[in-house]
This record gives C-alpha cells, sequence and structure tokens, in this order.
C-alpha cells in the first residue's frame, strides 16, 4: 500500500476545507469535491482532511471505502461505467462487458496499460429504456452491441492518439 | 412556430442534443423559436422533436436525426409534406393516450429550467392556496383523503408519516426527499425532477409546512448529473421569486432547501441509512424505533418522502384530496408510474390509474414483448421485489394483489423478460447486487445473503447439489426474519419467486445439469448435425479455441472439452447444421 507521500498539491483542497471543515456532516461533500480535483483520492490528502475536520485518518477512509463513487487509485483518461442494471442485464450487458475486455484487455475496476480507460461496472445510469448502456466521461451511449461498444473505443483511442 | 426538442437524459443518450444543434443552426432563417423540454417517457421513439403553434401541437416526430434538421425547417417554411416519414404513428400516439398523468403532467410539455412555463401551467398555485387557505393540519386531512401512499415502495400512508412528524416535540424539524432511486431498471425519479423540478420543488415545500419544518434537503443519487443541474437551477429560480426562503409569499412561512449528492450505496436508499449518509458518514440503517418522525436527520423530528410521492402533492391540493381517490381500487388510490423496460417493445414511462392490470401496462400499452418473443415473467420491485410469471398477468395493480404474488409494487420499475431469461440466472443476478450492496453492519444479511449467492452461483455453473433449493429457502425465511433493515429483509424475494414460480428450471439446473432457457453458459452444448452440415468450414475458422475440427465438404465436429460455448459457430453456421442444448 503507498503511504503519505503521494505529494498531492494539497494547496488545490484548501478552498474546500476552509469552506465546510466546520460544518458538520460535510464529509462526503468534501470527498466528493477532493475528487473531482485529484481524479482519486490520494492517502496524503485522505491524512490531511482528517487533520483539518478533527477526525481520524480511519474514520474517513471508512467513510471512502463505503461508497462506490470513491476511487482509492487514479483512474484512466477515460472511465467506463458500464451499466450491470436489471434492464441492462437482461438485454445482455454481460456481452457488453465481454467485448470491452476483448478490446481493453481489462475487467471491472482495471485501467488499460496505456492509461487511457478504467472499466467500472455500475448499477442503472436511469437510461433503461435504451439498454444496454455506457457512460464515458458524462456522455451516454445507449443501444448497445458488441462491435458498436468496440468502435466507440477505437474511435476514442484514435482521438486520444491525435491530442 | 416553437420547436421543441426532448432533453431528458435518455433522450440526450439517443442524440437529442445533436439533434437540437443541428436544428440550431438552421433557425435564424425562419421566425420559429427553439427549446427543449425533458423528458415526455417514450424513450422507445428517442429523439423526439415537437412541433407547437401557439399553445397547439402539430407535429410530434420522432427517431429524429441531426439529417432531419432540413426537414423540420422546410416544415415550418411552409412545405406540409416535408415531415411526414418521421411523424409518430397513431399505434405509437396510444402510448401515451392510454395513459393518465398526474405526477408526470408537465413531463415533456415545459421546460424545466423555465420557472415562468411551470407557473403559466398551475405551477405553484397549490402552494399558494395551502399557505394563504389551509392550516398544516388541512393539508395533511387532505391528504389523508386522497388515500396518498408513499411511492418510494413500501407504500405507507403519506398522512400518517406527516401528521407524526407534526406532533412530533421540538422547534427543529426535516423534510428530506429520497432522490436515491436505487432499484436498477427505475427511472421515474430521474424523469420528474429533469423534466419538472418545480413540481418536486412545490409538493416538498407543502410538505415542510404541513410537518412544520424548516429546512428540506433532497437526496440525488450520484449517477444522475442532469437531475441535479436542473434542480439546481430551479431551487435558483424559485429562491429570486420568493417562493423559497424567508417568508415564503409574503406569509410566515420560510423554508430552505438543498440538495446533497449521493456517493454511491444502494442502501442509502433506506430511509434511515440515507440520514447516516446525509450526516456524512457511512450509510447504514439505524434501527427502529425510534422512526425519523421522532428522531430523524440530526436525530430531530424528520419526514423522508420518495419524489414520486412528492409529485403528486400540488395535484392532490389543487384539485382536493377526492378527486384522486376517485381513481383506483379499494386500498391502492391515484396512479402509479412504471418505468417499463427490458425485452418490450415500447419502453418508456407508463402512469396508469391503480387497478389497471400488468397485462394492460405491458401489452396494451407496451406493445408486448420484443421480436413478437413469449413473455416470461415481469419483474416488479428490483432487488426488493420478485417475478411475476405469465399466469399472473391479470393481477391488477394494487399493492395488496401484487404483495399476494410474492413480488411488491416497488418504486415502478418493470422489467420485462422472456422466453431467452433463465429465472435461476436473475435471482443469482439479484442476490449478487444484495451481497455487494449490503452495508455489512448485521450479520443474516451480510452472511446470509453471500451464502445464498454462492449457492446460486454454484447452481448456474452446473454444480447444483439435491436439496440446494430446500437450503436456499430455509435461508431465506431465516434472513427475512432476522436482517435488521428493508434490504436483508426483502434480499430473498427474487429467490422466493422464482422459486415458487420457476421451481422447474431450478430443478433442471441442478438434475439435468440444463438451462431450459439456454442462458448459462456453462450449461450449454453444442453439436454439429453430420446430415446438415457442409463441410464448409466457417466455423472451423471462426472459433477461437480451434474446437472444431473436419475436412473440407466433410462434416465437421466440435470437441466439448476444448468448447468455450462462446457461440461463435452457432451464430454463423449458415446450414442451421449447429444445435444448442
Ligand atoms: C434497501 C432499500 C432501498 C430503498 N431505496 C429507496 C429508493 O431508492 N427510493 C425511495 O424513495 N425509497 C427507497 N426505499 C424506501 C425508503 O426507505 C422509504 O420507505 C421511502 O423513501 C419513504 O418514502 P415514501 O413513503 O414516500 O415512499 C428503500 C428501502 C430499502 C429498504
Ligand atoms: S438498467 Fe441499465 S440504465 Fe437502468
Amino acid at each position: 500500500m503507498d503511504c503519505c507521500c503521494n505529494n498531492s498539491d494539497l494547496s488545490l483542497i484548501m478552498p474546500v476545507l476552509d469552506k465546510y471543515a466546520d460544518t458538520k456532516g460535510s464529509l462526503i461533500t468534501i470527498l466528493q469535491h477532493a475528487q473531482e480535483i485529484y481524479g482519486y483520492l490520494p492517502t496524503d490528502v485522505i491524512y490531511y482532511i482528517a487533520d483539518r475536520i478533527g477526525e481520524s485518518p480511519a474514520k474517513v477512509m471508512g467513510v471512502a471505502t463505503f461508497y462506490s463513487q470513491f476511487r482509492l487509485k487514479p483512474v484512466g483518461k477515460y472511465l467506463i461505467m458500464l451499466c450491470q442494471g436489471t434492464a441492462c442485464h437482461v438485454n445482455g450487458s454481460q456481452k457488453i462487458e465481454q467485448a470491452i475486455s476483448d478490446e481493453l484487455g481489462i475487467a471491472d475496476g482495471e485501467t488499460s496499460d496505456d492509461g487511457l480507460f478504467t472499466l467500472k461496472n455500475v448499477a442503472c445510469l436511469g437510461c433503461c429504456s435504451l439498454s444496454p448502456v455506457m457512460m464515458i466521461n458524462g456522455e451516454t451511449y445507449g443501444r448497445l452491441t458488441p462491435d458498436k461498444a468496440k468502435e466507440i473505443l477505437r474511435t476514442l483511442k484514435e482521438k486520444a492518439k491525435e491530442e | 412556430m416553437r420547436i421543441v426538442v426532448g432533453q431528458g437524459s435518455c433522450g440526450i443518450a439517443a442524440g437529442a442534443s445533436k439533434v437540437y444543434d443541428a436544428i440550431e443552426a438552421l433557425i435564424p432563417n425562419t421566425d420559429s423559436e427553439l427549446t427543449f423540454t425533458g423528458c415526455i417517457g417514450m424513450c422507445f421513439l428517442e429523439p423526439i422533436v415537437d412541433i407547437y403553434d401557439g399553445k397547439e401541437l402539430i407535429k410530434r416526430l420522432v427517431k429524429v436525426q441531426p439529417t432531419d434538421a432540413e426537414k423540420i425547417i422546410a416544415f415550418i417554411n411552409g412545405d406540409k409534406n416535408a415531415v411526414n416519414d418521421i411523424e409518430i404513428c397513431d399505434d405509437d400516439k396510444a402510448f401515451l393516450e392510454k395513459q393518465t398523468r398526474i405526477a408526470l403532467r408537465h413531463c415533456g410539455l415545459i421546460n424545466p429550467e423555465k420557472i415562468d412555463e411551470y407557473i403559466a401551467d398551475d405551477g405553484y398555485a397549490a402552494l399558494k392556496k395551502v399557505l394563504t387557505t389551509m392550516t398544516p393540519e388541512d393539508v395533511i386531512d387532505e391528504i389523508k383523503l386522497s388515500g396518498l401512499a408513499g411511492r418510494g415502495g413500501a407504500g405507507f400512508p403519506t398522512w400518517f408519516k406527516w401528521n407524526a412528524a407534526r406532533q412530533s416535540q421540538g422547534e427543529e424539524k426535516y423534510l428530506i426527499c429520497n432522490a436515491d432511486e436505487g432499484d436498477p431498471g427505475a427511472f421515474m425519479d430521474r424523469a420528474v425532477i429533469e423534466s419538472d423540478p418545480h413540481n418536486l420543488i412545490e409538493g416538498m415545500l407543502i410538505g415542510a409546512y404541513a410537518i412544520g419544518a424548516k429546512e428540506a434537503v433532497v437526496y440525488v443519487r450520484a449517477e444522475y448529473p442532469l437531475a441535479i443541474i436542473r434542480l439546481e437551477k430551479a431551487i435558483e429560480q424559485a429562491k429570486e421569486k420568493g417562493l423559497l426562503g424567508q417568508n415564503i409569499l409574503g406569509t410566515d412561512f420560510s423554508c430552505e432547501m438543498r440538495i446533497k449528492a449521493g456517493a454511491g450505496a444502494f442502501v442509502c436508499g433506506e430511509e434511515t441509512a440515507l440520514i447516516e449518509s446525509l450526516q456524512g458518514e457511512r450509510g447504514m440503517p439505524r434501527l427502529k424505533p425510534p422512526f425519523p418522525a421522532q428522531s430523524g436527520y440530526w436525530y430531530k423530528p424528520s419526514n423522508i418522502n420518495n419524489v414520486e410521492t412528492f409529485a403528486n402533492v400540488a395535484w392532490i391540493m389543487l384539485n382536493g384530496g377526492s378527486a384522486f381517490s376517485a381513481m383506483g381500487t379499494e386500498n391502492s388510490k391515484g396512479t402509479k408510474v412504471f418505468a417499463l423496460t427490458g425485452k418490450i417493445k415500447k419502453g418508456g414511462l407508463v402512469e396508469i390509474p391503480m387497478g389497471k392490470t400488468l397485462r394492460d401496462v405491458i401489452f396494451d400499452i407496451g406493445g408486448g414483448i420484443k421480436n413478437d418473443a413469449q413473455f416470461k415473467a415481469v419483474q416488479m420491485g428490483g432487488p426488493s421485489g420478485g417475478c411475476i410469471p405469465a399466469h399472473l398477468l391479470d393481477t391488477v395493480i394494487d399493492y395488496k394483489a401484487l404483495g399476494a404474488t410474492g413480488a411488491i409494487m416497488g418504486s415502478g420499475g418493470m422489467v420485462v423478460m422472456d422466453e431467452s431469461t433463465c429465472m435461476v440466472s436473475m435471482a443469482q443476478f439479484f442476490l449478487d447486487f444484495t451481497t455487494k450492496e449490503s452495508c455489512g453492519k448485521c450479520i443474516h444479511c451480510r452472511i446470509g445473503t453471500k451464502r445464498m449467492n454462492e449457492i446460486l452461483n454454484r447452481i448456474v455453473k452446473g454444480e447444483g447439489k439435491d436439496g440446494d433449493i430446500e437450503l436456499l429457502e430455509e435461508l431465506c425465511y431465516s434472513i427475512k426474519d432476522g436482517a435488521l433493515c428493508g434490504l436483508g429483509q426483502t434480499a430473498p424475494n427474487p429467490v422466493l419467486t422464482t422459486i415458487k414460480y420457476f421451481r422447474n428450471e431450478y430443478e433442471a439446473h441442478i438434475n439435468e445439469k440444463k438451462c431450459p432457457a439456454h442462458s448459462c453458459t456453462e450449461l450449454i452444448s453444442y453439436t454439429i448435425n453430420p446430415e446438415l452440415c457442409k463441410g464448409c468450414t466457417l466455423c472451423a475458422r471462426k472459433c477461437p479455441v480451434s474446437a472444431i475440427t473436419g475436412e473440407l465438404k466433410s462434416a465437421h465436429k466440435i470437441d466439448n472439452d476444448k468448447c468455450i460455448k462462446c457461440g461463435a459457430c452457432y451464430n454463423n453456421c449458415k446450414f442451421n447444421a449447429i444445435t444448442m442444448d
């Protein structure tokens, strides 16, 4: 496990803490902002937050690990949230997962070697009638087939290359 | 004329923003106005574009592509036939015409980001009536008369909860809206917030007035970013108009409202877990009693209702409780919204009066099963609910009648399945879900669901044993009795209902190692019929693990030890020579 020497720039989270540290019940909100800033929750940031709100790091860690939104490791440039909700399941989301795995060589929770893609299974994106569905960096793709999913990933790969 | 593009999350996912952009590029050449609305609920036809002349809808265009923008412009410029090929057909129009919309009454009709459009359609009139002519007790009486019951799943009478919170001692009280919408396969709460956020705000304000709360919180699940944005805008606009904050509408009623984004945990839909989460803690349920009405958020009297529950409130105040209770059955009043999905022809949002049958919803409104396959079951209530089989399709939609099947009304998810869905694997899917989502506080749920999931996993892999069904049933009953919160208490329902109605499928998996739906890969075997095989070699070339051998122009063979059951041969054979068993 990495210790607290991630060397994150703690000044980035200071304004958030200035605003929320003294408001009781704000821990989840603070963690959400932290993840938005750093892309994940680095250990040194967790220690810093704990210190500022006057709680133990274990407590902050306990909350961070309870909710599926929080990540303790960096993610790829593209975060693929693949829906595994009931409607998507009935309409073949496993085949989409297989196609993504085939195309990128990653399973749920993993990041591709080139650092471009992270796959995360989620339960229902609320677009059930377009199932199977996935969301990549906020954009939703519906009515997927294995081939369509692969094609979307290839387009993103191309786009990343050009940038 | 006015062109309105439907832009709920699902419309956008289907390409509505691109359609909007394409029309926007051309609109300066016309004297028409371009705007957008939320979700009209006909998801199977998205993207949808409506054209209005004044208040009258003159054309509804469906499955619109960005390339159709020119046709639309041609139409508004006078070419009457320009859009005929993308106009909605009568059969699809019936999808909406057969509904009775109360909670969804503005959805798809107004611009959710413009408070004036809501106000023009009787918006905030109920709040005004309540604050200026009714006491909190009058409000509670009216809700009692309406028979409104909680739409979040349990169906508890709303007036009772409001009254308990009202009667509770203490100055500081909270009103909370549960917009966690955890049932994977349900999306009506999202649609209400994205399409008609002011209706939610108005319903909540009336609730806050009734119980005496000065602060209201909406707990929205993290997966709904658009809903959060639209609700934030709506709250801002309501504040500007003096409809939220201090001395609302010039009365001495004051109430603040804010949003709290969830962080992804199904159990946080349970009201006491939700409160823990609001307090910034791990979302673990509290032991009840005390109920939130006595000790809730920050241990103060609190009332929690679901989005759809609140979405009915303003209508009830304007039209009277008896107008609401005139619809429905003996014990279930008003309407209910369902999210119809799965193997259904016309998936979307359906709001109908209680008392209609499942068949009405699935076949009459939903158009039946995709590809005209055979209906097998409908799943209601998600991980807390169950699967209702074909012979019970005439069950009426009513809390009691649905409960009697072993399923529940639930929050409104209705996932339709056809003969290709394996019911054992469906049960395993839900147990896998509850195992992962169990918060771990109580042993029955934490370990019980895990053991059940292991057994089901074994069965779908063909390793089921004699006695597994009985063992599952035993676990089900003890988890139901022993679990702390609703998550554990209802987790066995998907298993119990599938055993009750599809026991033969369990037996086939366990005894014959067969999956009748041909869905569990480990139990499928492929064989090549030598009579039909022409020896074209296609299957051998498609097989990723070289399990198929044979000479050109002579019958091929599959080595079942090597076969990984991917189905590539079966899907590619041009002579139907491969059978799946
Ligand atoms: C595991 C679990 C998950 C729940 N999820 C939700 C949910 O997502 N939305 C909801 O409104 N109610 C949910 N409920 C029900 C709530 O606990 C509560 O009964 C409801 O919000 C009360 O509102 P109502 O009376 O208006 O239905 C859930 C209950 C349990 C046990
Ligand atoms: S089940 Fe996949 S979006 Fe709802």
